[in-house]
């Protein structure tokens, strides 16, 4: 099995499935000639032509409104937006049109689009190349989020979302792109949508993340291990639908739960995870329950100190680790 | 002492996370002004030159030529001119910080010692182990459920009682998705459907369908809001009988569709029209608009409802062309297939009530129209014509009319140039 990166482990998933099956196009802002501002789909227009490589002008809505189309007559496009900062104008199309056709046709239409869109912050972006979007779309019936943290999951649950038959929004982390690599197989594979996955085994804390802020907690639980802290980690991978099973049972291991993610505290994926426990598993708690978030603050900061305040990293993520542990 | 400070790799562009030294600039017991470029580095993105953030002297450098190390890390020690202000004041409250988180934990002692966490409280009792016996490792002396577990490992002993079984063990695989109750399948409402009767009654209800409403609405505004006037001519279409029996056949031949009688009253109506405009205006309070197009509006009868679909720029068409727009609209109307497009802009209505056996009629106006006309049934008739009774075909000619714009004398005008160009039809006629 070979190591590579996350970001190359998200081009050979669109690769295999452009090989695939003809259906299968990317589209987006630079993903054609230049290959995607970060290189994300480099190599496809050169090996399957300018038809199914789209470069699109500067317009999300478009993007996303003629991906949607399309998907509905059959193909199987993989949207790019070019960072998830922009997506915001493909919103309504994304909303109102890709998540709710199956319903509002009665099952007559299906929309088998993905849309992949970078987020989160700590490349000096500031706040129009930073955001973390997720809570916008969280919530919407009839979309699915996936959010992936290893290259495993990177190019398993991308190869999944162009073959599930109902919009996809793939939250790929710009900072994982090139820091985070893994085994990857070569061979086809998917990860199944909707199942979270348990990166380590522990028995003092659980710590529940998804996308960057894991190589945050792994980091720490290696480090709180020779303190004599075991943690429990779940990577939910999935954020719509949340894998509620999993969640509840890596709780129930501990019944101490620190939920990490870098979008802000307020609405967020966490705030559902943690209503979820105490909804089901009050009586099994042994501690209250903890989110480390990015702050309720509008935006993320160009200014390096700033940034680096609006960020996790292993520090934070410790310190949070070991208070819910001495609980 | 001067205090030694490190430089390290910054961040120097998007999603970079590693770097290359390509090579020194300077030495180990160089001075280095602040700012100055120290070494190059290679990244996968940009190749640049390090600055270095202090001025001072480079005392030992740490990563070596050609050596790739992740952005962050110190390259090299450089012993500074003075110390950093930032530093040394970033340095001091982190410290007493830290002392007073410490004095802060101390201060909590053993309050936490009696507060049971819903976990150990299941625990305890399914254990039967009384807390006051167990130390607390927690915050404040909690105990945790770790201890309760610990405790009850120790005794290695369980209690008689059976565990009792916590409701949120006893079906893990059961997991809420929606409302407040959630094991329950969501209700399916009980509607009443269109026609059901209902027990016991002789009588059933149906509800108003949106068309149907539509009339209503339309038929209510009309009736109330406009005064209107009736009158009825009876007009004599022998000659057009004749002409239509002579050329329907050849018609159908030629056109694929029914030559109808309504083509041709169509054309008599609208060229009355052109010489009395005043029949295609409408009522608008302080004025009367009178409309330049003669848009007709036909009346489209089915089993539950009626439209009515509008020929635009009537007067600019053949009896032919009228013919295929009759058929047109008609099908249309039928199949339900007629577009808001095709329902708006009429001027004047007609309707062919003859074609339902009725021989008079008192139309409601199409609001907000001036008038309506019907043609009703041709029937065989004796009729006296020069003192002598002839066998003649006739129809009755039925206007209601807004009485706030028309008055009878006008009205009667109209109707007698439409009875004058029905009869003056003859063998000559040019469909085309």
């Amino acid at each position: 099995m070979a190591v590579i990166d996350y970001i190359s482990a998200i081009r050979l998933a669109m690769k295999e499935e452009m090989e695939q099956d003809e259906d299968v196009f990317v589209l987006g802002e630079d993903v054609g000639v230049k290959g995607g501002v970060f290189t994300t789909t480099k190599g496809l227009l050169e090996q399957f032509g300018e038809m199914r490589a789209l470069d699109t002008p500067l317009s999300e809505s478009a993007i996303a409104g003629v991906a949607i189309g399309a998907a509905m007559y059959g193909m199987k496009p993989i949207a790019e937006m070019q960072y998830s900062d922009f997506m915001f104008p493909a919103t309504n199309q994304i909303i109102s049109e890709a998540a709710k056709i199956r319903y509002r046709s009665n099952n007559d239409w299906n929309c088998p689009v993905v849309i992949r869109a970078p987020i989160g912050g700590g490349i000096f972006g500031g706040l129009y190349h930073s955001q973390c979007p997720e809570s916008v779309f969280f919530g919407t019936p009839g979309l699915k989020i996936v959010a992936p943290y290893r290259p495993y999951d990177a190019k398993g649950l991308l190869k999944a979302a162009v073959r599930d038959p109902d919009p996809v929004i793939y939250f790929e982390n710009k900072k994982c792109y090139k820091m985070i690599e893994g085994e990857v197989p070569e061979h086809d594979y998917t990860v199944p949508i909707g199942e979270a996955n348990l990166l380590r085994e522990g028995d003092d804390i659980t710590v529940i993340g998804y996308s960057l802020p894991l190589y945050f907690i792994e980091q720490a639980a290696a480090e709180l291990a020779e303190e004599g802290i075991s943690a429990h980690v779940l990577d939910l991978r999935t954020l719509q639908p949340l894998d509620k099973n999993a969640i509840l049972e890596a709780v129930r291991k501990t019944g101490k739960v620190l939920i990490v993610h870098e979008d802000n505290k307020t609405g967020g994926i966490g705030a559902e995870v943690s209503a979820i426990i105490a909804e089901e598993l009050l009586y099994e708690l042994d501690a209250p329950i903890m989110r480390l978030c990015g702050p309720d603050v509008p935006a993320m900061p160009i200014n390096p100190p700033g940034e680096k305040n609006f960020m996790l990293n292993k520090e934070k993520v410790k310190e949070a680790m070991r208070n819910l542990a001495l609980y | 002492m001067k205090p030694v400070v490190e430089i390290v790799i910054p961040q120097l562009a998007e999603s970079l996370v590693s770097a290359t030294i390509d090579k020194w600039l300077k030495q180990p017991g160089d001075r280095i002004e602040i700012y100055e470029p120290i070494c190059e580095l290679i990244t996968d993105k940009v190749s640049a030159e390090l600055p270095s953030t202090i001025s001072g002297t480079l005392v030992k450098i740490l990563v070596g030529n050609g050596e790739t190390v992740p952005v962050g890390t110190p390259v090299c020690l450089v012993e500074a001119d003075s110390a950093p202000q930032g530093e040394s004041e970033a340095a001091a409250p982190s410290a007493t910080e830290e002392s007073s988180q410490a004095a802060s934990s101390s201060e909590l002692g053993h309050s936490m010692r009696n507060r049971y966490s819903p976990a150990v409280q299941q625990l305890a009792a399914e254990h039967g182990v009384d807390l006051s016996g167990i130390a607390g490792t927690g915050l404040g002396g909690r105990i945790t459920r770790k201890d309760v577990l610990a405790y009850v490992a120790g005794k290695g002993t369980r209690s008689a009682n059976a565990p009792i079984a916590a409701p949120g063990t006893q079906s893990p695989q059961q997991v809420r998705s929606t409302g407040l109750h959630l094991s329950n399948e969501p209700a399916i409402p009980t509607i009443e459907t269109q026609g059901s009767p209902i027990p016991g009654r002789g009588e059933y209800f149906i509800d108003v369908s949106p068309v149907r409403n539509t009339i209503a609405r339309n038929m209510s505004q009309s009736a109330t809001e406009i005064p209107q006037g009736w009158m009825m001519i009876e007009v004599d279409v022998t000659n057009l009988v004749v002409l239509r029996n002579k050329v329907k056949d050849e018609f159908m031949k030629r056109e694929g569709i029914n030559l109808t009688y309504l083509a041709f009253v169509l054309k008599a109506v609208v060229n009355a029209i052109k010489d009395f405009p005043m029949m295609n205006s409408m009522w608008a309070v302080d004025k009367i608009i009178v409309k330049r197009d003669i848009n007709i509006s036909l009346a489209v009868g089915t089993e539950e409802s009626v439209a009515t679909p509008v020929i635009k720029n009537a007067d600019h068409k053949t009896i032919a062309g009228l013919a295929r727009e009759i058929d047109d609209l008609a099908r249309r109307g039928r199949e339900g297939k007629l577009t808001l497009a095709d329902m708006t802009g009429g001027t004047f209505t007609v309707n062919n009530t003859g074609s339902f056996g009725s021989i008079v009629t008192k139309p409601i106006i199409n609001y907000p129209q001036a008038a309506i006309i019907t043609f009703e049934s041709i029937v065989k008739r004796p009729v006296v014509i020069n003192d002598m009774i002839a066998v003649r075909s006739m129809a009755n000619l039925c206007l209601s009319l807004d009485h706030r714009i028309l008055d009878g004398v006008i009205c009667g005008r109209f109707m007698q140039r439409v009875k004058d160009n029905l009869e003056s039809y003859s063998l000559d006629t040019q469909l085309y």
